[in-house]
């Protein structure tokens, strides 16, 4: 048993011992963990019995496991203890519109350059807002609502869709899938909600917006959607947090259903704060995201730009249980300074002529770590089943790593699988080319990596792209010369 | 225009060019010949500013300016253009994208507003005819799996679209065929003004047919030890390099 499991062994098995008194008053959950946090974080929320006793069950297995070790990544030991699970924005409220929304918290969003004001005015995106740990706007729902389409936060369709969340929590990131899902499934505080019924293609991007706010919180938040047979939707998210010295959790759990000919888009801007230039600070995203196609030619597709965060620990993945049921994963990651990111994905092939695509770009700068680990594995059943993968590295210095670890497991030989990887470094010729033609080195190695990563920025929505371009320079400011 | 005083250049330990004196003024086509590893490519870099060469004399003035203090950006911003001998490939990124933002990086240098896509555009329509290109090369990625030919017509297109004030074309006639030559040498052709000047860097007296230059200027082993006019470019065609060579080691 590692060192911190014996520790939160002791913390626990003594839980009552140090168990405090519930304050339903208080925003903030006491900080450690134990069996009273859990009940704490249900009871704010006011959650029936059975959420509890899932939390429960999910905080039980917790203690028992220990955290991977795998990862491509090194941080000092996390102190589970020192951390708040439940932090609610001082302005909370159930809010009508977006127009109650705390002024500071619009200007933080437009600071992203996401108007929530503009949002609403505009057609095209509806968005959930999740400030710390609570969902503060979701606009657009009454119009959602005639479609048939459910889109809250995750405690109101604990409220309003029980029989919906019963069914589909914990269905596809079983609750002790790993370490931390486990932690989520007992300690998560919000998240997204979304149901698209059957036949019903949604009209407008769908998008969650996640932020950390206070500081010494963790934040674990869940998604969950499920599209009926035949449904569509496209799903965006982004996240961001305040800069701060000390390291920030976040352990979120996404979970994607598709019935038959049903498919989900799902896109990521990852933007956590990685740290400062020493590496001090940052957020640890460790966060399990996975879709099941569970019907035939249904369609599950993963888009992420990530350029934030300290650690990224993450490997969004589909499991192809429908015949002829696809998935994709497209992805950019981008490291500087110390961050380190290990991330790919898993394409678990069940069905019969099942397909998947992975394109993979990551970015190293500075002194990070960039790792992509991908795993596609072909079951007995899944004949005739194809995969894509290509994984690029992009170098920028040489005190850089990029490491590419993929695994290839294949049961049944009508598989046909290929693998390309490339690497390749930033050119003092083509930055000189681009200076010649007037262009700042800084533009010319934004211009260059966006190049690079076409291929994924394509797959995302028109304004995201635009965001997830700009998004790159910035994190790559300051990495050349 | 141009004025250059005794320059003289290094890379790493080894002194390539050996004092330079060349004048340019508006209007005028310079072309500067000799053979290989002369240092005619490296007086072009210098021109526009590469880091690895280390000037350690003499002084170029661009238009008043101490050009040799200038980032390459902004000698590229003051006007200054070079058609690249083996242009680079940019995965991703279009030459319509690529021409966007150089634009728009020099009209802010200058104090101008970004162009909008309107005008852009139109610009670009007009400079396509120009020098002949087709709009599907333009979509592509920037070089990459061009034909050498449709590399330098890319690079002439680049220099209609800017409008520089000091082109340098460096070997851009090297592995052209007859007609890629010719459509090429038109588009710099039409480029002339009163108000430009043009650096034409050829190993090969070719390409002066289609551009015909004021002057010509004989480099060798970092000098320049013969200046004439175009006819000086025939006789070097007829009696060869050697000729020069020998003149110079009679000295
Ligand atoms: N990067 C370099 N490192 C060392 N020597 C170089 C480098 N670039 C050019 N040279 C040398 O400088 C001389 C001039 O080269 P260059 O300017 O390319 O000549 P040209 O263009 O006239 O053929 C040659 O001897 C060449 O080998
Ligand atoms: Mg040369």
């Amino acid at each position: 048993m590692s060192k911190d499991n014996q520790v939160l062994e002791e913390l626990t098995s003594k839980e009552y011992e140090h168990g405090w008194t519930v304050n339903l008053e208080a925003d903030e959950a006491p900080r450690g963990l134990n069996e009273d946090t859990v009940r704490f974080i249900s009871a704010k929320k006011n959650e029936p019995e059975w959420l509890l006793e899932w939390r429960l069950k999910a905080f039980r297995m917790w203690v028992k496991m220990a955290e991977p070790k795998w990862p491509n990544v090194h941080y000092p030991p996390i102190d589970y203890q020192d951390i708040i699970y439940y932090s609610a924005p001082k302005k909370k409220a159930s809010l009508n519109s977006i127009d109650e929304v705390d002024p500071e918290l619009i200007k933080t969003f437009e600071k992203l350059g996401i108007s929530l004001g503009e949002q609403k005015r505009l057609t095209g995106i509806a968005v959930d807002a999740v400030i710390d740990s609570v969902s503060v706007a979701t606009t657009f729902k009454d119009k959602l609502s005639e479609l048939g389409i459910i889109f809250c936060s995750f405690s109101e369709a604990v409220k309003e869709h029980p029989e919906l969340i019963r069914k589909y929590l914990g269905s596809v990131v079983p609750i002790n899938d790993n370490y931390f899902a486990a932690l989520n499934s007992a300690v998560f505080s919000d998240g997204s909600f979304c149901y698209i019924p059957k036949g019903v293609r949604c009209p407008m991007e769908l998008s969650t917006y996640f932020r950390i706010n206070a500081a010494n919180t963790g934040q674990f938040e869940r998604t969950l959607i499920v599209a009926e047979e035949g449904a569509y939707v496209s799903y965006l998210e982004g996240c961001t947090a305040p800069m701060r010295d000390e390291n920030q959790l976040h352990a979120a759990v996404v979970e994607l259903y598709t019935m038959k000919d049903a498919e989900i888009k799902y896109s990521t801007v990852q933007n956590w704060y990685p740290g400062d230039k020493n590496g001090k600070g940052g957020i640890y995203n460790f966060v399990t995201k996975r879709g099941l196609c569970f019907g035939d030619h249904s369609k599950i597709s993963w888009t992420q730009v990530e350029t934030g965060s300290a650690i990224t620990w993450k490997y969004p993945s589909c499991v192809l249980k429908g015949d002829y049921s696809k998935g994709e994963f497209y992805s950019v990651a981008v490291t500087n300074n110390y961050q380190q990111a290990d991330t790919g994905t898993k394409m678990i092939h069940i069905g019969k002529n099942t397909s998947s695509r992975i394109v993979s770009k990551g970015i190293s700068a500075g002194k990070s770590q960039n790792s992509y680990r991908g795993q596609v594995q072909i079951m007995k059943r899944a004949s005739n089943a194809r995969n894509f993968s290509q994984c690029d590295s992009l170098l920028m210095g040489d005190q850089c790593g990029a490491h590419t670890f993929p695994y290839i497991d294949v049961e049944n030989n009508t598989a046909r699988i290929e693998h390309e990887a490339t690497t390749s470094k930033i050119g003092e010729d083509q930055i000189f080319y681009c200076q010649q033609r007037g262009i700042s080195e800084e533009a010319a190695v934004a211009l260059i990596v966006n190049g690079y990563a076409k291929e994924v920025l394509n797959q995302l929505p028109m304004e995201f792209a635009v965001e997830a371009q700009k998004l790159l320079a910035l994190t790559l400011e300051g990495s050349v010369g | 225009m141009l004025s250059i005083k005794n320059l003289q250049a290094k890379i790493g330990e080894k002194q390539i060019l050996q004092g330079i004196d060349l004048q340019i003024n508006a209007g005028e086509v310079h072309a500067i010949m000799g053979p290989n590893g002369s240092g005619k490519s490296t007086l072009a870099s210098v021109l526009s500013g590469r880091e690895e060469y280390e000037v350690t004399e003499g002084e170029v003035d661009f238009l008043g300016k101490n050009l040799l203090e200038l980032s390459p950006e902004d000698r590229a911003r003051e006007g200054i253009f070079m058609a690249f001998q083996y242009p680079v490939e940019i995965p991703g990124v279009s030459t319509i994208n690529f021409m966007k933002t150089a634009l728009n990086q020099i009209r802010t240098y200058r104090g101008q507003q970004a162009l909008d896509a309107v005008s852009f555009l139109g610009l670009m329509k007009e400079k396509m005819k120009l020098v002949e290109i087709d709009q599907s090369l333009l979509n592509r990625s920037l070089n990459e799996g061009f034909s050498g030919g449709e590399k330098k017509r890319n690079e002439v297109f680049q220099m209609a679209m800017l409008e520089p004030k000091l082109s340098i074309l460096d070997e851009t006639d090297s592995g052209l065929d007859i007609d890629a030559l010719r459509i090429v040498a038109n588009g710099v052709n039409k480029l002339r003004s009163q108000n430009n000047a043009t650096i034409v860097v050829t190993h090969y007296q070719r390409l002066l047919d289609y551009i015909v230059p004021d002057f010509v200027h004989v480099l060798y082993k970092g000098r320049i030890v013969k200046s004439g006019t175009k006819e000086l470019a025939l006789e070097l065609e007829a009696k060869g390099y050697d000729w020069i060579k020998n003149e110079v080691a009679a000295v």
